[in-house]
């Protein structure tokens, strides 16, 4: 019997495509933004908005992550630069999008014209806090239905977040959500973290998170 | 949900470097997985009984070492185990925490023959 030393990490083939697609996306000068959230919570809805309000400001793209169907991409399709569907039930794993899938889908994009590429990832708070996919942020959304103790249960996802956003502020006066406890949770894991709080149904508050969006775009990789 | 994958590249990295060392047959495969770290050994387990069918990995036996979560408070510095899901420091009962161990997930070392 002999012993042989490893020491290796076992999420490394995921880390290195991962850092393979950022240096493809920095190459060709794209931001690139990883939206995660429980179902429901309105990643497609931020989506839609953020781009019928960015329209002639950035060209962006999306990439739709779902375990099956097309109904999220059909309902962005208008108004993105580009958009690709990727169904993950039929792949290895489907709770997650993988940097290799995004390898894939980025093949399938005109990369010259892309300022921004809006990542919808597979409704779910566990899985992908585990897989880097090559994005600059992440952003994690979280709903008011959902109520305020999913950073206490889901603590990964929320720890790794560039900025949280709190969806469905206009059914504050019909749940019992604590906006205050849900901030000091979060920012207790992630001092650092921008947080927004708005209504994708209302419109309230989506102006500051696309003028954010705009400002991390310019400052980190303006084009024009 | 996501150990197929993660159990995919636990094979890989085995048969490659039992390769590198002209092993035989691979006895024991020692994981590092912290309990933060979201993977289940079960599942693990499961998995790969069927990716290393007909490898040299065959019948290997997967050793878990857990390692438990630990956070440090950002306002005094303690490190400390949480008892429960608040994750609140016990010395100055602040809530703003940083991971410090938990997130592990490696292989450690491989036995071989």
């Amino acid at each position: 019997m002999k012993k042989i030393e490893v020491i290796q990490n076992i999420l490394e083939a995921n880390d290195t495509i991962a850092n393979r697609n950022r240096q493809l996306l920095d190459k060709h000068r794209i931001f690139v933004i990883n939206i995660m959230s429980a179902p429901g919570a309105g990643k497609t809805s931020l989506i839609l908005e953020t781009l019928t309000r960015l329209k002639g400001k950035l060209s962006i793209a999306v990439i739709e992550g779902d375990v099956a169907s097309t109904v999220d991409a059909e309902k962005v399709e208008s108004v993105a630069t580009a958009v690709v569907q990727i169904n993950t039930g039929k792949m290895p794993e489907s709770c997650s999008l993988m940097a290799v899938m995004i390898e894939l889908a980025l093949k399938d994009m005109p990369l010259n014209d892309i300022d921004l590429i809006l990542i919808e990832n597979v409704g779910n708070l566990i899985c992908p806090a585990e897989f880097a996919l090559g994005e600059h942020k992440r952003v994690v959304i979280s709903s008011l239905p959902e109520g305020d103790d999913k950073p206490i249960k889901y603590p990964l996802i929320f720890v790794d977040a560039d900025a949280v956003i709190i969806n469905k502020m206009d059914l504050l006066p019909h749940v019992d959500f604590d906006i205050a406890a849900f901030r000091r949770s979060i920012t207790g894991l992630n001092p650092k973290v921008e947080v927004f709080q708005l209504s994708c149904k209302t419109g309230e508050g989506v102006e500051r998170w696309c003028s954010w969006m705009l400002e991390q775009v310019k400052t980190n990789v303006a084009k024009r | 949900m996501h150990e197929l994958g993660v159990t995919e590249n636990i094979v890989n990295i085995a048969l490659t470097k039992a390769g590198e060392a002209q092993a035989n047959k691979v006895v024991r495969i020692n994981l590092v997985v912290g309990e933060l770290s979201g993977f289940v050994p079960d599942c693990i387990q499961f998995y790969f009984d069927a990716l290393s069918k007909d490898t040299i990995a065959q019948g290997a036996a997967l050793h878990f070492e857990s390692v438990p979560a630990e956070l440090r408070c950002r306002d005094c510095s303690t490190i400390f185990q949480p008892q429960d899901t608040l994750w609140a420091c016990p010395k100055c009962v602040g809530r703003s925490v940083e991971i410090f161990k938990g997130r592990e997930l490696y292989i450690e070392s491989l036995e071989v023959e």
